[in-house]
Parts: structure tokens; sequence; C-alpha cells
């Protein structure tokens, strides 16, 4: 098989084959990662451009190692040091970074589908690195790879996510990966932030967290947005930490060799008591860890093929 | 003098549905004419052999735009864009730049519709001053003025007591208050109809309940005032039972509904296509389904575009940024005669919801009608051509549609506005200056 | 065009002999294997360098260190190669630094991928030098490049293809010319 894919806009059309392709370069990429001289010169004089309308230090470092790793020239551009807050749209501000001939522009913005309508209308590969409440596909790849690095397999795994799901485009791309590949998912949150719909996908929707955990393999805490609580969506901090907060007691319920993973970052003693985020079982950051080397192989793949000539 | 010659003439308002002739005079219907047909007819002759003639389409909700916001569509261009869609008179809203909450705003429509406009015009006034939802309008005088009824369209009235006293107010005048019916707490931040679609898009929802409950409050309001409110836009389920349930119980509430929301769901958002966002949003196939029952058992008094202009680049943006709405003054003929291919809805009953139903609702007197002595608005409609709509036969200055493209069932063969030919695709059939 | 039948350049036989005689080259200019590691190029190198560890094993008893090198992310058409299709393994399980590197490789033709090789092995660690053997040297050469240890020399033109086979049972072993147009030398 050959990568025929130009963007990388979200999973929900990956086959599985696509992310075992990916899965599988990514192994590579470690690998690279694990030498003395981390770097490789796939990449060398292709541009990375990474815009990012969003605040998000470790996505954008995590693509900019992956992208200086593969000897990319990588160049950041985020809401705060741009012209966005002069007014100007979208599309326009996309297009003069484009007339800078990047080869892939790496976009994280706070509305869905953004990546998908600049990829209309620009000619450079676009990777989403997260869009709104929709999808941020090199973290569902990355969560996969995580699993596999410590279970072996996905396949038959109960996986448990807990947290705001209604809002997580981490649980929109996970559902694709992780579900993909034949793990059994578990949603749970509040049911203010628990959208019914989310059962279509497969997955087991419930508001017991206990229920979530039972005998799960492995637990993917969601970042709780601690302004949530003022739109009503649950009472109080406090409350949210009392029912869905992960502690020590509720992880017990879960299998002797399960994992913690969380995409970060972490409000501690909040969704994950203190203790726990430090355990032996947590693959934080080997999360992190594995984030470069799945952004290697996501660049890497894409700078290939002849519509990446420019 | 005009004669069309041979049509199968469809009017509601008069029970007539025969093949037949119809003799226009001086701006006016002369007569029905059934057999042969008359010979060295003394003026004009339009052949209809094959077609339908109907009362001039009547759309009851549009936007044209104009005062304010003439890059996205005018008077003139929104006319044009009606005639070709057989439409012969439009009921603009009143969100414009000044909003149309000042007789003087609903004069200057007027005079505009009357030296520019290809067909008849009447504004709706605003509810509110500003549509800021907060003090009445001058009713008396923006009717004096012209204006047909009254609405915030495009807002909801956000407090019940102020739409409660609009209701109690207009009711011994027989004014007409419509209304957008949504909760804007429920709505807030919403982009698209709260259901699978949206979830899967990652898109913040608009829940049906949202309308719902506008709805359900307008009904209860007309019921505590005896007043009479009109719905704009149904698009859910529950819309349709609402209304269902008040015109049982004999109170004076209509709705009308929109060719988008019995021909798509939120299924056309698929992609982040900005030209599927509307509001109210593109329902649920339930919601569908619904509206279609709503058609066939007469819940629903009338079809309307919502006839909504913009220019390209405020829909070529994020979804969540693009700007509310669709063109429809084109379209809406032919996808509401693709309800005719179930065979449950009878031409009549079309004809009813585009033309006579709204003529009835904003009480337009001659319009809506073939009845000897109406205005001589008349669509000869050919129910049976195929054609494609593409982006470069839209009249309006805005191509904001998710049907281009689509390929249609029906069409205005010959639009007559007050006697006079205001659009033709009919052969050796010219349009009058 | 009508091809060229193909033509055996060596059996299985002859890449024993072959390699053998390698061997001994690689053992007799370093002075034993003292301080060799084999690094094979992915995929055609890789069990070549396994059979030269054999034969290194049976001759001096000793083991030396063997890894393995895919040299895609070292390539310099890498925006010209279309689209992009797996990575192989790279495996190099000891240190480099300081060593005798043998950099094994089926065959050499452009060598462009020995320099690939070579800037992958020098991310790795700073080897004493590096070697190359090849088993077949087709010519060519677009760089200054040329094995220490060559098994065969093979005049071939560009539309040729020369097609190694080092797998199973050494009497399935082949060396093996095709594609040539017929009459036609270059």
């Amino acid at each position: 098989m050959e990568w025929r894919r130009r963007h990388v806009l979200g999973l929900s059309d990956f086959r599985p084959e696509e992310i075992e392709f990916v899965v599988d370069t990514a192994r590579s990429m470690e690998e690279v990662l694990t030498r003395d001289i981390k770097k490789v010169p796939a990449l060398r004089g292709k541009t990375v451009v990474n815009l990012f309308f969003e605040a998000s230090t470790r996505t954008r470092t995590s693509f900019e190692m992956a992208g200086k790793r593969l000897s990319a020239d990588v160049v950041n551009f985020s809401s705060s040091t741009s012209s966005i807050t002069k007014g100007e749209t979208l599309l326009d501000t996309a297009r003069n970074i484009e007339a800078m001939t990047p080869n892939i522009l790496v976009i994280r913005h706070y509305a869905s589908g953004a990546p998908h309508f600049l990829s209309r209308h620009l000619s450079c590969s676009i990777v989403n690195a997260g869009d709104g409440a929709n999808e941020h596909p090199s973290q569902g790849l990355l969560d996969l790879y995580t699993i596999l690095k410590a279970k072996g397999k996905v396949a038959g795994l109960k996986i448990a996510i807990v947290g705001d799901i209604l809002h997580s485009r981490v649980v929109r791309s996970d559902l694709h990966s992780l579900g993909r590949m034949g793990a059994r998912l578990w949603l749970c949150g509040p049911e203010t932030l628990l959208p019914r719909e989310m059962a279509r996908t497969g997955a087991t929707l419930t508001s017991d967290i206990r229920e979530a955990v039972r005998d799960a393999d492995a637990i993917i805490m969601l970042r709780i947005q601690l302004e949530r609580q003022k739109t009503s969506f649950f009472p109080s901090i406090r409350e949210y930490c009392r029912r869905y907060g992960l502690n020590r007691a509720l992880f017990s319920l879960a299998k002797d060799d399960a994992v913690i993973m969380h995409p970060g970052p972490i409000n501690r003693g909040v969704e994950l008591s203190d203790d726990l985020a430090d355990c032996d079982q947590s693959r934080i950051l080997d999360q992190v860890a594995s984030g470069v080397a799945v952004r290697m192989a996501l660049l890497y793949l894409l700078a290939g093929g002849s519509h990446a000539a420019h | 003098m005009l004669l069309i010659r041979g049509g199968r003439v469809i009017d509601p308002a008069s029970r007539r549905d025969e093949e037949g002739h119809l003799v226009l005079s001086e701006g006016k219907v002369r007569e029905f004419l059934a057999g042969e047909a008359p010979k060295n007819f003394p003026g004009r002759v339009i052949p209809a052999e094959g077609k339908w003639v109907v009362p001039g389409l009547i759309d009851m909700h549009v936007h044209l735009r104009e005062p304010g916001y003439e890059w996205k569509e005018d008077i003139r261009s929104g006319t044009l864009a009606a005639a070709a869609g057989g439409f012969t008179t439009l009921a603009c809203m009143g969100n414009t730049k000044p909003v149309n909450d000042h007789p003087e705003v609903t004069r200057f429509i007027l005079d505009k519709a009357r030296t520019e406009g290809a067909v008849n015009v009447f504004p709706v006034a605003a509810v509110t001053r500003g549509l800021e939802g907060k003090e009445m309008t001058d009713f008396t005088e923006l009717s004096e003025a012209g204006a047909v009824a009254f609405s915030d369209d495009g807002k909801p009235v956000a407090s019940a007591l102020l739409m409660r006293r609009a209701m109690e107010y207009a009711r011994p005048f027989g004014y007409l208050i419509m209304t957008h019916s949504e909760d804007p707490e429920l709505a807030e931040g919403g982009a698209a109809h709260e259901g699978w679609t949206a979830q899967r898009l990652g898109l913040p929802g608009i829940p049906a309940a949202a309308e719902d409950i506008a709805i359900a409050r307008e009904i209860l309001l007309a019921r505590q005032t005896g007043g009479r409110v009109h719905i704009q836009h149904i698009s859910t389920r529950m819309g349709v039972d609402l209304l269902r349930m008040a015109k049982r119980a004999g109170l004076a509430v209509t709705g009308e509904t929109a060719p988008q929301y019995f021909t798509l769901t939120d299924a056309a958002l698929e992609g982040y296509d900005t030209n599927a966002k509307m509001n109210p949003p593109l329902r649920g196939e339930e919601d569908r389904m619904a509206i279609l029952e709503g058609i066939l058992d007469g819940t629903i008094d009338a079809v309307a575009s919502d006839h909504a202009p913009h220019e390209d680049y405020v829909k070529r943006c994020e979804f969540v940024a693009a700007a509310n709405g669709i063109i429809g003054l084109q379209t809406s003929l032919p996808l509401t005669l693709a309800l005719l291919a179930g065979g449950k809805v009878s031409p009549s009953r079309a004809v009813d919801l585009l033309s006579a139903g709204p003529a009835r609702l904003l009480s337009l007197k001659g319009k809506g009608t073939l009845a000897p002595g109406a205005d001589a608005d008349v669509t000869v409609v050919d129910p049976d051509a195929e054609w494609e709509f593409r982006k470069e036969d839209i009249l309006s200055k805005s191509r904001n549609s998710p049907f281009i493209g689509w390929k249609l069932r029906g069409r205005a063969a010959v639009t007559i506005c007050g006697g006079r030919i205001r659009h033709s695709c009919q052969s050796g059939i010219d349009t009058d200056g | 065009m009508k091809k060229a039948p193909a033509k055996t350049i060596l059996d299985g036989k002859g890449v024993e002999r072959v390699l053998s005689r390698l061997t001994h080259e690689i053992l007799e200019k370093n002075k034993g294997a003292g301080e060799i590691v084999l690094v094979g190029i992915a995929s055609g190198g890789i069990p070549l360098s396994r059979v030269i560890r054999r034969k290194i094993l049976s001759i001096e008893g000793v083991e030396v260190p063997a890894g393995f090198v895919d040299i895609t992310l070292y390539r310099d058409d890498l925006s010209k190669a279309g689209y992009q299709t797996r990575l192989k393994r790279t495996e190099i399980p000891f240190s480099i630094d300081e060593r005798k590197v043998i950099l094994v490789d089926d065959v050499l033709y452009t060598g462009r991928t020995i320099r690939a090789a070579m800037d992958a092995l020098m991310d790795f660690g700073r080897p004493r030098n590096i070697q190359l053997a090849v088993l077949i040297d087709r010519g060519h050469r677009e760089l200054p490049i040329r094995a220490d240890y060559v098994g065969r020399n093979v005049p071939t033109s560009r539309g040729e293809t020369v097609e190694v086979r080092v797998e199973g049972e050494p009497d399935e072993w082949s060396v093996v010319l095709t594609g040539a147009p017929a009459g036609k030398g270059e």
C-alpha cells in the first residue's frame, strides 16, 4: 500500500489499513527518536507552517518538534502574533501564508470544519491539529499508538473515556482510531456533557464512572474546562470532581494492569487525583513522547507524492 | 387584452380546476372561458396547452435587503428573481438597514417597488423598534403606510410579555403578527440542528426545543389574548404538532414552512457546506416527515421561501462563522411541485400553499385567485419541464443555494403581473419592458 | 520492445562461493573480526549480511554485532518519488563508535543508496571507518563511491534489472539479469 491522502482533516474516513500504516510509520519514527542524533533529513527543504488560532503550547510544540526531527523548516504562526485581531478572514490569513509556499499547513482552529474549508481553497497539504469540537486526528492516533504500545493490541479492550464528551474533539477522533481497531469504548460524563446521539457510534454511554471504569483496560480522562461550570453544565468543580474525578478507589475497579491516559493539560485534583497522575500505570508522558513520533509519521507521509511538489 | 389559451386553470379560491381559457384586461382577470378558444382574439395570445394556469404565486417570506444591504439583493434584482420563479407578489421582511420600523422606510420600499420592481412587493414591518425586542412600533402608521404584517424575523421577540402585548394590541385592528419562533438562550451559539450530524461534525447544536418552546409560547399567548399569530418557517416535528393542536382548539394561529425544510435534512451539512446553514437549521428526517404530514393534512397554511440572499464571502468561511440563510425564489415552485410525486398532494393544494394560502393569511385583496375582477397576476406553470438549477441562471445578486446543480421538474413558463408579462421562457412570448 | 531472456549470473553455489571469498577478504583486510560490525541496507543487504555473519562465526568463531538500516528517510529524491510507501525498520542495537562498519548491500548502482546509508550511520555515532561490501557492482555510478569488497562486476545497461535472491535454502539463491532490450547494449 502507498499513502495517497493529501490532507489529514480527521479520522472519520480513515480505513483501518490507513490507521495501521500511520502506526507502522510512527514505529520507525520512534526508532529515530532513540538515536544519538534524533534527526533525519527526510523533509529537508520542506516547510511546515503551524497556524494556530487557539493557544495550545503542547500540540504546537509537538508538531514543531516532529517537523524539526524530519529536517523541515518549521514556522509558527499563532493568533496572538498575527493580524487575526485586525479582522482578517480565515481564508485571507491562510492565503497569505500559502503565498510563502509552505508544503504542509498544520492548523488549529476553534471552528469545527475550518481545516476542511481551507483544504478546498488552498493547494498545500493540511493537517488538522484540532478543530472546534470536531476532531483532533493526531491525538486520536497517538492515543491508539500509546495503548498499542502498552497492551500490544486494542481489539477487544475496554477503553473508558471520561469527562466533557460534548465539547471534546479528542473523543471524536478516538472513536474512530480506537473504535475502528476494535476497542469496546465507554463514554462517561455528566448527562449535560454526554450527548445521547453518541450512542450511534457504537460506544456505550453512562453517567456512572464506576460502570465505565470497571474492568477497563485503559482509561482516558479528559480535561474539564473550568469555565463550563458558569454555563450550568454541572453545579461546581467540587461536585464534578466528586462524581467524575478518577481516584485510587475508583481506579481499583479497573483491570490490574489498566493504564491511565490524559490528553493534557491536567487539572490535578479535579479530573485526576494527584497520585494517579504520576503512578506507574499512568501513560500520560508516553502519550507526549508518542505524539512526536505519530506527528512525524503524518508529516512524512504527507510530504510524499506529486501533490507535495512545490 | 391578453388571452391565456388552453391551459389547465387551477384556482383553489374559486374551486376551479379545469381546462379553459383566461382573459385578462386592464390589469384584471376578466373571465374564464370553457370550450373552444375564442377566434380572432383582439389581443395577445399566450398558448398554454399542456400547462397550468394558476393565480400568481405569492412568497410571503423574503428578504429583499433594500434598504441597507443592496450588495446582497435589492428590490429590482429580488423581484426579477421572483418573476423568474413564478412569483408575482412578495412580502419582504423588515430586517433591513434601517429597520422597517418607521413609515418612511415602508414608503421607501413601496416607492422603490413601484418604480423598479418587476412584481408586487408588500412590506412587513418590525414588531419592535430596531428589532430590539423592547418597544412596539407604531402599528397604525406603519399599516397605513402599507405594511401588511408585523414581524421581527431574523430575531425572535424574546420577551413573552412584549409578544403578549403586541398580540393583544393588534387584535382589534386585525393586524397580523408573524413570528420567528426561537428561544434565544436555548439556541445561543448553535450552528446546526442538535442531532447526530451536529455531534458527528462537532458543531454546536440548536435543539428542536428552542423552536418548539417558542411556538408553544406564541400559541399559549394567542389563547390568552384571543389574538392572531402566524408562525414563520416551521422546521420541527413538534412545531407542526403544536400548530395542529392549536388549530383544533380553534385558535387563530397559522403557520408556514419553507421548501428546504421538507426537501433537505441536516445531512446536507456534510463537509461543512455553509450553503446548508440557516436558522432555523435543517432538521432531522423525522422533522422533515412531520412537515410533509403537516402539508398533507392542512396544518401548514403556506410555503414561503425565506429567500435570504448573502454575498459569497460571508458564506465562504468556517461553518460557525457563516451567515444564515439561502436564496429560494427560483427554486420554491419546483421543490413544492416535487410534493406531487407521491400523489398525496394535489396540484390544487400546491397552488393553495403558494398563492391562495398566503393571500388569505396576509388579507391581500384581489390576489391569490383568478376569479373575475381579481388582479391580473397569473403564472403559467409548465409542470413537466425538467431543468437544472445552474449558478448562471440565478437572477438574485447572491448565489447562496444548496440546490445549485439539482435537476428540478416544473417551472414558471410565463409570469404575468398586473397584466404585464414579467418573465417568459416560452418561445415567441416576450416580456413587457 | 522485445526483451532478452533472463540471464543467470550466479546460481546458489556461485553466490555461496562469492560470499565466502568476500568474507575472507573482509577478515583479511581487517586482520580478524575484532572491531567489525555488520550493517545491512534494507531490504537487499540484510540477508547478505546475515550470511557473512554466519561465515565469520564459522571461520573465526566470533559473533560480530549485526544490524540493519533503512535509508528511506535519507533519500535525496523523496519529493520526486511519488507516494510514500511503508518505511522499513532500522535496528542498530549496539554502538558503532570507533568500530569498523561493514556496510552490506546486494547491488551497487548509482551510489545514492550508499550515500544515504552512510549519512544514516553517521547519525548513530562516529565509526572508525566505513567499508562497503556488495554482491554485485553493475556500474553507472552517479556519485564518487566505490566498494571495498565486490562479489562480481556485471556490466549492465540502465534498462536492465539485477535481481538478487538470497532467501531460503542456499540452492534457491540466485542473481539474475533481466529486462534488457534485445541486441542493444549501452
